[in-house]
């Protein structure tokens, strides 16, 4: 079994996050994905982490996360004998995705009306922060910049401080994740219909009308006037929010409808609360019930740890989710019983273990065939694929039109 | 000759509910799809037509969050389902219909569309399917090309499998809730996020449509078990990495980036509304994310070169990055004499990645969102009034695509799936109607 994507070829020049991560779903599934670099190497081979903080172009761990099971070419685009081999992919290839600052295409002479002219029918798809045209285009943008000006980062955190934002680069993750539905729409138009079209994808836009919770919050806005304020923390609530408990926190929401029957059986019928004032709705617009409740409710939670309470909470249907550090997932029997971890072997990174599939197909599974490419190590059996001949690979290498590891 | 949007012909049985199953259906109605989304009038699934019932008050929509109580003109109106502002925009393109499908009747017509349908999505929590009688082996038997996709919380198999989840409590498991939220503050201090819902949305949408490219080649159909925890993951990759490279748990950075060399980042404040009083909305802030030395120079530049900011050392990266919270104070002194829309295009300008933090209200008027036509106006089954809703995430030039339905109420396709599809008669009609699986609003015992 192979996955669904083996007859696709994606001709990749996207860097950094949201658009290597569209184009790792597409390798991840079975896709070929031949990825374009600079000679210099995706920027992302410049970001942590590195083993022993030592920064390397082939030790970075963002760029082997975003870029496992793809094969990497080094094509100087400014140069002719670069963009003659960057044609020759052309021929090949279902969708072109790029997310080059808009306009940089068409310096380099491979922007879209250029490629229509070469293949109609091939599909281009454009990742970009603001898209094509927008009064943004030329701006900057990082995850911090498109989740504070596109996402819903104005609510998140406390009332008397600064606004504050998910870990990492979630946001961007989230875009890249979208744009992978928008390259599959524009190789099933190019395969079944014939169509070739430049498809423009805009970071920003994909958070401002849906890919998190802004088009909620500008609707709500939108229809009363009102807009959506970074909330009261925890605790304010009546068994709902973060908790420390004995060995950590946890994260439970019990005081719904139900709150007198599951908040019993979950807390194990403690004499205090089959007081039938607790059955009473509500109680949960009361601050003094809400703090009588938290007086009981936190010696309980401190002498229990974040598995019992989870695995109580279960029982008693009530939402819940212990919150684990990154070690406590790694060694978890569940999720490595259920194979979420993938071993990998690199040249420069050693044997270790990364977060594998992230769904399950029954008939053409997810599959790791090999580790993010080292910078052009593909680049001579790209080229030979292509049917350039041995003599014109050396002429590429040593011109420096192409990057070609010996 | 106009094109067709890539999965026109492809017909949904949306089962889904809350945030992931809804958003996925919506990626795929907005693909082309032709979106069924069942709904029961006896059973009301919480945040998936509205918070937290059916029967909304009137004083219960004139305060609170926007998100949550802001109705049309702040009333619930005669069906404040069907436009609630949680989960209205995920309505467009789709069809509504309903069916009771806890009995055998409703079971039975569930089949009948299985037959007649590509995909079948659902994301409820394990057990609910079993109750219904949804199986993969039901569906297939039924319909030999059927991609049915299942996406609960932790997946069909494990300790976990029984766990009740929203995406905020399986970003506690997965590690999200630790590594989020303020430097010096607990997570305690964490308002919920659903991030996990959306990414779960994109994904469902990617795998549905990677099987349908599949069933073209073989004609065969699948099963996708997707476990929205181990699915969000991703977002968080590099602290998997980190973990993974060099054995060390991540830290919580803020709004710092976790790329120490693009320091200083972070969020600062500027000239406000006002009183300036968050409570109101009033607070103003803008963003600044500074990722080389050559972008330090110029803001460095921008800010008229400050005596303090010659200091040799924040030349380099390290340099920034080890007195971070001294730059975070003497950036803020100079950020909050400037509007923040002035600053943005100020530092853009110039080059330095920036941007207001944009609250709900300001997102309307701003010029990137009426430059690209995100929000258009629209008018629902109800007689709400006109508002703007909206648009689908990009466009295919090629296809007509856009908001093709405006977002539909609940029951408002009845008509197409029970005569047009199912082909039934009046009397026929009569019966369902009776027996409540034909409605249009929620059972008066909900209420």
């Amino acid at each position: 079994m192979a996955g669904p994507l083996t007859d696709v070829v994606v001709l990749d020049l996207t860097q950094e996050i949201a658009g290597p991560y569209a184009t790792k779903l597409f390798a991840d599934f079975g896709a070929e994905v031949i990825k374009v670099e600079p000679p210099g190497g995706d920027s992302s081979r410049q970001l942590g982490p590195f083993p022993e903080e030592e920064k390397h172009l082939e030790k970075s761990g963002t760029f082997f996360y975003f870029n496992t099971n793809k094969r990497s070419i080094a094509i100087d685009l400014e140069s002719e004998g670069g963009k003659e081999v960057f044609w020759r992919l052309v021929d090949r290839a279902d969708v072109i995705v790029e997310s080059y600052q808009p306009g940089r295409m068409k310096e380099l002479g491979i922007d879209w009306e250029t490629i229509s002219q070469r293949k109609p029918g091939l599909p281009l798809v454009s990742i970009t922060n603001f898209g094509q045209t927008s009064p943004y285009k030329d701006y900057k943008g990082t995850d911090l910049v498109l989740y504070a000006y596109a996402g819903e980062m104005y609510s998140t955190g406390l009332i008397d401080r600064e606004p504050v934002k998910m870990y990492g680069t979630a946001a961007l993750v989230q875009s890249g994740s979208a744009a992978a539905t928008a390259i599959m729409g524009a190789v099933m138009m190019g395969r079944w219909q014939g169509v070739g079209q430049h498809v423009d994808f805009s970071i920003a836009d994909s958070h401002l009308v849906g890919v998190d919770r802004r088009h909620a919050t500008v609707m709500g806005y939108q229809f009363s006037g009102r807009t959506t304020l970074r909330a009261p923390a925890s605790g304010t609530r009546l068994l709902g929010g973060v908790y420390p408990c004995q060995d950590g926190w946890v994260d439970l929401d019990g005081g719904g409808a139900r709150f007198h029957r599951s908040a019993r059986q979950f807390l194990g019928h403690p004499e205090w609360l089959e007081d039938p004032k607790w059955d009473d709705p509500s109680i949960h617009q009361n601050p003094e019930i809400i703090e009588e409740f938290n007086a009981y409710f936190y010696v309980w939670l401190m002498e229990h740890t974040k598995r019992e309470i989870w695995e109580r909470a279960r029982d008693a249907r009530i939402l819940c989710g212990p919150l684990f550090t990154i070690e406590e997932v790694f060694e978890d029997e569940n999720f490595r019983e259920r194979g979420v971890f993938q071993k990998a072997s690199h040249s420069f990174l050693g044997d270790f273990e990364f977060p594998g599939r992230p769904f399950i197909l029954s008939e053409s599974p997810w599959e790791y065939r090999r580790p993010a490419p080292l910078l052009g190590e593909h680049s001579a059996e790209i080229l030979d694929e292509c049917g350039f001949t041995t003599k014109e690979v050396s002429r590429l290498a040593i011109s420096g039109d192409v990057g070609v590891r010996v | 000759m106009t094109a067709q949007l890539p999965l026109e012909g492809i017909r949904v049985l949306d089962l889904g509910g809350v945030w992931a199953g809804t958003f996925s259906t919506l990626l795929l109605a907005d693909l082309g799809a032709e979106v069924l989304k069942h709904e029961n009038q006896f059973v009301f699934q919480p945040n998936t037509r509205a918070v937290p019932g059916p029967n909304i008050p009137p004083q219960m929509t004139q305060a609170g969050p926007g998100w949550i109580t802001g109705f049309p003109n702040s009333e619930p109106g005669p069906r404040p389902w069907n436009y609630h502002p949680m989960f209205v925009s995920l309505y467009r393109n789709k069809r509504s219909f309903t069916l009771d499908i806890r009995n055998e009747k409703g079971h039975e017509i569930l089949g009948e569309l299985a037959k007649i349908s590509d995909v079948v999505i659902e994301n409820s929590a394990v057990g609910t399917m079993e109750k219904l009688g949804v199986s993969y082996e039901w569906l297939k038997e039924l319909n030999p090309g059927i991609v049915f996709l299942r996406a609960p919380g932790y997946g069909l198999t494990g300790e976990y499998v029984a766990a009740r989840t929203m995406g905020s409590h399986l970003e506690g498991v997965i590690g999200h809730q630790l590594l989020r939220g303020y430097r010096d503050e607990g997570p305690d201090s964490n308002s919920a996020i659903f991030s996990a819902d959306y990414i779960a949305g994109t994904q469902i949408a990617f795998a549905i449509m990677s099987a349908i490219w599949q069933r073209k080649k073989t004609g065969k159909g699948q099963f996708i078990e997707m476990a929205q925890a181990e699915n969000a993951i991703a977002m968080f990759a590099q602290g998997y990495m980190q973990y993974a490279l060099q054995g060390i748990e991540p830290e919580r950075v803020g709004n710092r980036s976790i790329y120490p060399q693009e320091s200083p980042t972070g969020i600062y404040p500027c000239m406000a509304e006002e009183n300036g009083d968050p409570a109101q909305g009033n607070d103003r802030w803008i963003a600044i994310s500074v990722s080389n030395d050559e972008e330090w120079q110029i803001l460095v530049n921008e800010m008229g070169s400050p005596d303090w900011a010659k200091d040799p050392e924040l030349d380099s990266w390290e340099g920034r990055y080890s007195q971070h919270d001294e730059l975070d104070q003497k950036i803020s002194a100079w950020t909050e004499g400037f509007s923040d829309y002035e600053l943005f295009h100020q530092l853009q300008k110039a080059g330095v990645p920036a941007t207001p933090v944009l609250d709900a209200s300001r997102v309307p008027t701003d010029a990137h969102v009426q430059e690209r036509e995100l929000y258009s106006p629209q008018k629902l089954q109800d007689p709400i009034g006109e508002f703007p809703f909206p648009t689908p995430l990009f466009d295919f030039p090629a296809a007509e695509g856009g908001i093709r339905r405006p977002p539909v109420a609940m029951g408002q396709d009845n008509e197409y799936v029970y005569r047009e599809l199912l082909g039934i008669t009046d009397e026929d009609w009569n019966l369902l109607e009776a027996e409540g699986h034909i409605a249009t609003k929620f059972d008066d015992s909900l209420m």
